[in-house]
């Protein structure tokens, strides 16, 4: 007896498996039109480089860079690039949504539409979020603790150029080929080979692996970057709060992604060997997915919201002029919630009928998730009181937050009971709660991190006047978008339909509508406020490292840092390690500098990267000659990689005696040079 | 949940502010669907005892303590307070615990296994009412309702009388769906291989939406019925009315409309050949296939051969692979009570009535 | 860098905020630390297949169950190379810790320890072919998929333990047992015991428990 799937099935070319040209789009409109678009602008984008000849630049000083607030800033990248693909998606379905009523069709037949609620869910989450916080997380983190980078530097380049090829996979579906049809977490049976038979699901598993690889090494990179690489005297409870909810983020992504990995592998081998782990016949068992992918996937929500919770707490302590309130009961209420992370999945299918204990117990941790939540809101609030709160970008986007948070959150505990979740789950109050905190939570806070941390980064702020504009259109948008889509759950309307026979829902889909051209609008403004403000950094450049008058390490530093971060090992005493600093007379040393050792750049990284898109390109098309061919290239590569002893150099004392005195000459105020 | 005083102008009030729109999950039809509605509005009052001062509070202080407002005090090394902190843990604390005990017995009453004790507030259920039981077997991309008792079925269309109790046992053919009236009750899930109950009553004579609610594919958004619900006497005359209308539906019958199709019209059948929804539960249908039922009770029957064997049987910790088959148990709400480590969200039965109740809770 | 630059100064006069002296971070000191987490995150996914085959490990599908299938002479075969590989393995680490080890001997224990697992995969794969020649394939039931995927994964990582130790002995024999080359050694110690470990699951929870329970 032999496999029963059409693996090596006659319709399928040796050379090029099942690909043909039938895979290409070349009858859908709205896809060629895509097609095009990034054509062109890929190959404008080319040939600027090409012109300035910036291809060398780029690869010695960026691709193979394992600096990590380099890797930082190109992870921020990719996920804003990202979040143009997935608003895109966003966009054309509040389209499709606000259209198809009385028998009109709208113009996305279902199979389109599916793919595309599919791929806006895995890029928002795997692709924008995940980039933004690792992104904020790799910059910040060894800044904050006064290390010159992280634990590993190679592999640090290499998680980002993972994720980056996990998001090349999904791309390419676009163009070649199709998506997954099946929402965002491909539940089996409907994810399966007989349901569904094509490219789409394999290009979701492999898209999802490849980034996963990336997001598990990352995890463990910064753990071990947290654990041992703090100046001395940072004891746990002296780290900044983005430190500790950092470090809660990542040992939930290396306890849960595993998890992940297990289960899509899983669902390949039945897709891929004929196994029957998900299937419908021969003691296959569809539940066991459902709940494995949920062990992963609530564990996925804290593992993003909790950065951004770290992001507000050190921008409130820094623009109300205050230390924050509660730092212990704050670092508790994150340890809490971490554990607890665990200990809820159940309450995403209180539906499948389970009994009402086991429904009860999950829903009953899920509630008690809120109250270190609550607790954390209330200590930000009282960091608030008597403080001095200067209202610049980062702390408008935290007030937004607080207000828009506790709204989801109150939507959240009331679909974790479980009558109330029988007539709710699934509904658009759902899709509505949970855009609720992950724009209102995650989103916010990565813009109030990016224009919090951006003077650090460039040397120069952004641009009030744009990010103004981006909050507002932002903010009143997230309401117009979602107040309507919280009503329509109400009125019992189901999340993924791409057509309504209710012709009196038209208006609800209407404003919704409306609510996502505002944050287009203010997406745009963003992009605006970037291009404004490079434009005017001269004006907007800020000498001193230090624009907020900040209270952490990352401040003590010029902005840009250079490239060893800090020319002395930073000694802490206190919390607000760089406010304590300040206050008792802190004196920059501008003699003694030695010389620094560092890690060398590698192009390792990129290679493998770009080896692993092949293979999971040749694993989706069934050419198997391809997938053989690259796995086997990543072996050789990376053993080659590993025969290189020679990985460090040393920064030569005159580097950094020269970098050291411009920045003297340049705190003396004695002009700036660009 | 019994809907009080309080919450009466509540829930009127809520479609308000929806535009008058028909917010059909606040004020549903079915005794059920009330509850549960009610239990959305008393959840949302409870923690808008908290979220009310906060967001006040948010905004005052955002504005009180602006850098431009040098009359506030300002206190910039103030950041901690004993008191103060046990009242932010002790204030979310104390409305969780209300909530959780709420929705302790809320999840026990309200459990879709449960019979339903009531047609409403008002009225029990009486002791020699027969409930009305449907077969629903969910199929790519279209609901068969399958009347057992009179030996009738019905594609998307659903009919019940008003104030008699409701039994559903659902089961899908291929993918996961999940059945859902917002009238008449809460969503329950429609696996293949497996079946779900759910107990409902209607109150009030109507038309209303069905659908699916959980994505199952390209012909999702046309998997969609209307639920009727009619008189005693309406029902009949309708039940009769199909019997008269001729049709039957056999296991080839079945095995077409399984076939996936969407937008299907309504269609009824006169007839149905005895067994079909055990069959479709059991992934029987077509002939030559083995019923999953036989299947594991081969298994089983192999899982007791080691035991005859004269060997012990090592349990394992999951009850899933644990849980020996026992006889048929079909009284509604039996279940197998917490054998070791739940497997969660397995209660779902695979394969009832035949090879047993595989339920861990 | 002495003690009380840590301690603040209580009067008021300014401490020292930075280290005059290079701060070292032993190279590789985070490396130990970096891998234990990354076996654990392994150790999860072995999680993950023990629990998949705990679910269907009696969902036959009306095919043959363990009792049928499982040959436990040849297994304990099996077990007995994988033991003895980690056996020299630490032999090998033995060797490597004692002053003026000799990398030939180093190698000559890791070349064993080679051996034995090359053997126990020999083994395995003999056992899959014959399984999947019965008819008891992976996609017969849910119960050999599972069963299948979690010895499978197993292997899978002992091949790639080999593929990593062949290169080491080169590495060793090429760069001497410098600290880079120790570390390794360690790295690759450490992931070895733990397919040991992981193995002892295997063999208690499918072999012994499926056929003698």
């Amino acid at each position: 007896m032999t496999s029963p799937l059409p693996l090596s099935s006659p319709s399928i070319s040796p050379i090029f498996g099942r690909l043909s040209l039938d895979a290409l789009p070349l009858h859908e409109l709205p896809v060629l039109v895509a097609f095009a678009g990034v054509a062109v602008g890929g190959i404008a984008l080319l040939a600027i480089i090409t012109y300035y000849k910036a291809w060398g630049m780029l690869w010695r000083d960026w691709f193979t860079s394992v600096d990590h607030k380099k890797i930082g800033i190109m992870y921020i990248i990719l996920g804003l690039v990202m979040f143009v693909r997935g608003f895109s998606d966003a966009l054309m379905m509040r389209a499709q949504q606000a259209m198809a009523f009385n028998g009109n069709p709208g113009y996305l037949p279902p199979d389109h539409y599916n793919q595309i609620f599919t791929a806006h869910g895995v890029i928002m989450i795997f692709f924008v979020a995940m980039p933004l916080v690792a992104g904020l997380m790799n910059f910040v983190v060894p800044l904050q603790i006064g290390a010159r980078d992280v634990s590993f530097p190679y592999l640090n380049n290499f998680s980002f150029w993972m994720t980056t090829a996990g998001a090349v996979i999904t791309m390419i579906s676009l163009f070649v080929g199709n998506y997954a049809r099946t929402g965002w977490l491909a539940m089996p049976p409907l994810s399966g080979i007989a349901a569904s038979p094509d490219v789409g699901v394999d290009y979701y598993i492999w898209g999802l692996q490849v980034a996963g690889v990336g997001t598990l090494l990352s995890g463990v990179n910064l753990i071990a970057t947290i654990v041992k690489m703090r100046a001395p005297g940072m004891t746990l409870m002296k780290m900044p709060v983005f430190v500790w909810t950092s470090l809660c983020t990542n040992t939930l992504i290396v306890a849960a992604f595993p998890v992940l990995t297990a289960v899509l592998a899983l669902l390949s081998l039945d897709r891929y060997v004929g196994m029957q782990f998900f299937t419908n016949g021969l003691g296959g068992n569809p539940m066991m997915y459902v709940n494995l992918i949920w062990i992963w996937g609530h564990p996925e929500v804290y593992i993003l919201i909790l950065p951004a919770f770290g992001v507000f707490s050190e921008v409130v302590a820094t623009f109300a002029s205050k230390r924050l309130f509660g730092y212990t009961s704050m670092i508790y209420a994150t340890i809490v919630i971490t554990i607890l992370a665990y200990l809820v999945w159940l309450h995403h299918f209180f539906t499948m009928g389970s009994g009402a204990s086991v429904n009860s117990f999950f829903a009953i941790t899920t509630m008690i998730i809120s109250i270190p939540t609550g607790a954390k809101i209330f200590n930000w609030l009282f960091t608030m009181y008597h403080g001095r709160i200067r209202y610049e970008l980062p702390m408008m986007w935290t007030v937004a937050f607080m207000l828009t948070f506790v709204i989801g959150g109150m939507t959240g505990v009331l679909l974790a009971v479980p009558p109330a979740d029988f007539v709710l789950h699934n509904s658009l109050f759902l899709i509505a709660h949970f855009h609720n905190v992950i724009i209102g939570g995650v989103v916010f806070g990565m813009f109030a991190g990016i224009n919090y941390w951006w003077p650090k980064a460039f040397g120069f702020t952004l641009d009030r006047v744009w990010g103004k504009r981006q909050f507002w259109l932002w903010v009143v948008g997230f309401w117009f978008a979602f107040a309507p889509v919280y009503a329509l759950g109400l009125m019992g309307v189901t999340r993924r339909l791409s057509q309504f026979d209710d012709a009196s829902l038209q208006p609800y889909f209407l404003v919704a509508g409306f609510g996502a051209l505002l944050i287009l609008a203010g997406t745009g403004a963003m992009f605006v406020q970037f291009f404004v403000s490079f434009r005017n950094r001269e004006k907007l450049r800020d000498v001193t490292g230090d624009p907020w008058d900040g209270r952490t390490l990352e401040w003590s530093t010029s902005s840009p840092p250079p490239d060893y971060n800090f020319p002395f090992t930073p000694v802490v005493y206190d919390n607000d390690a760089w406010w304590d600093m300040k206050r008792r007379g802190y004196v920059r040393p501008t003699t003694g500098f030695r010389k620094i050792h560092m890690p060398k750049n590698t192009g390792t990284g990129v290679i493998l990267a770009g080896l692993s898109v092949a293979f999971g390109f040749g694993m989706i098309w069934y050419m198997w000659w391809l997938a053989v061919v690259s796995l086997v290239g990543i072996f050789a590569v990376a053993i080659g990689h590993s025969f290189n002893y020679k990985r460090d150099f040393y920064i030569p004392v005159e580097d950094v005696v020269r970098t050291e005195d411009e920045r003297t000459r340049l705190l003396a105020g004695e002009g700036v040079s660009a | 949940m019994t809907r009080t005083p309080l919450f009466r102008p509540l829930a009127l009030l809520a479609p308000a502010l929806l535009g008058g729109c028909s917010a059909v999950v606040l004020d549903p039809a079915g005794d059920l669907a009330v509850q549960q509605g009610n239990l959305v509005i008393f959840s949302t009052v409870l923690m808008l005892l908290i979220i009310v001062p906060v967001m006040t509070l948010i905004a005052v202080f955002a504005w009180r303590y602006r850098s431009t407002n040098t009359d506030a005090p300002y206190s910039p090394e103030w950041h901690h307070s004993t008191a103060l902190e046990l009242v932010i843990w002790a204030a979310p604390l104390l409305i969780i615990i209300c909530l959780g005990a709420v929705t302790w017995t809320s999840t026990h009453l309200l459990d879709p296994y449960r019979p339903i004790g009531r047609l409403d507030a008002g009225r029990a259920v009486a002791a020699t009412a027969k409930p009305v039981r449907v077969q629903v077997v969910a199929l790519d991309w279209k609901w068969l309702f399958i009347y057992p008792d009179y030996g009738i079925a019905t594609v998307n269309e659903l009919a019940a009388p008003v104030d008699r109790p409701l039994q559903f046992d659902l089961t899908s053919s291929n993918v996961m769906n999940a059945f859902y009236i917002p009238a008449l009750v809460g969503q329950i899930y429609a696996m293949p291989g497996m079946t779900t109950k759910l107990n409902a009553v209607v109150n009030h004579p109507g038309n209303y939406a069905g659908f699916s609610s959980n994505f199952s594919g390209d012909g999702f958004s046309g998997m969609r019925f209307r639920f009727h619900a009619v008189s005693q006497g309406a029902f009949d005359q309708w039940v009769g009315r199909i019997r008269a209308g001729g049709g039957s539906l056999d296991r080839q019958g079945y095995l077409k409309l399984a076939a996936p199709s969407a937008n299907v019209p309504v269609a009824r059948f006169a007839s149905v050949t005895p067994g079909l929804f055990d069959a479709a539960a059991n992934r029987c249908v077509a002939p030559g296939e083995t019923c999953m039922s036989a299947m594991m009770h081969a298994d089983a029957g192999e899982h007791h051969a080691n035991v005859a064997a004269g060997r012990p049987t090592q349990k394992m910790a999951m009850p899933m692979a644990a849980s020996a088959p026992i006889p048929a148990t079909t009284q509604p709400g039996a279940r197998l009570t917490g054998a070791g480590l739940p497997m969660p969200g397995t209660r779902a039965t695979d394969v009832p009535a035949t090879a047993g109740d595989r339920r861990t809770f | 860098m002495s003690a009380q630059t840590f301690e603040a100064t209580a009067n008021g006069e300014t401490p020292l905020f930075y280290e005059v002296e290079e701060h070292h971070h032993p190279e590789g000191s985070s490396t130990m630390l970096g891998f234990w987490m990354y076996l654990m995150s392994d150790c999860l996914i072995f999680a993950i297949l023990f629990a998949c085959y705990a679910v269907l490990g009696h969902s036959y599908g009306g095919g043959e169950g363990p009792k049928q299938l499982f040959e436990l002479p040849l297994v304990a075969l099996n077990t007995a190379m994988l033991l003895f590989s980690s056996l020299t393995y630490g032999f090998a680490m033995l060797t490597m810790e004692r002053p003026g080890a000799s990398v030939r001997a180093v190698q000559g224990w890791l070349i064993v320890t080679g051996l034995f697992g090359l053997a126990f995969l020999c083994i395995e794969l003999y056992e899959f072919s014959n399984l999947i020649h019965e008819g008891a394939g992976p996609w017969r039931s849910a119960f050999l998929s599972s069963f299948f995927t979690l010895v499978g994964t197993h292997g899978l990582h002992v091949t790639v333990g080999l593929i990593w130790l062949v290169t080491l002995v080169a590495q060793i024999g090429m760069h001497g047992l410098g600290q880079a080359n120790r570390r390794r050694l360690m790295c690759l110690s450490m992931f070895w015991h733990f397919l040991d470990v992981i193995w002892i699951g295997v063999f208690t929870i499918v072999y012994l428990m499926g056929v003698l329970g």
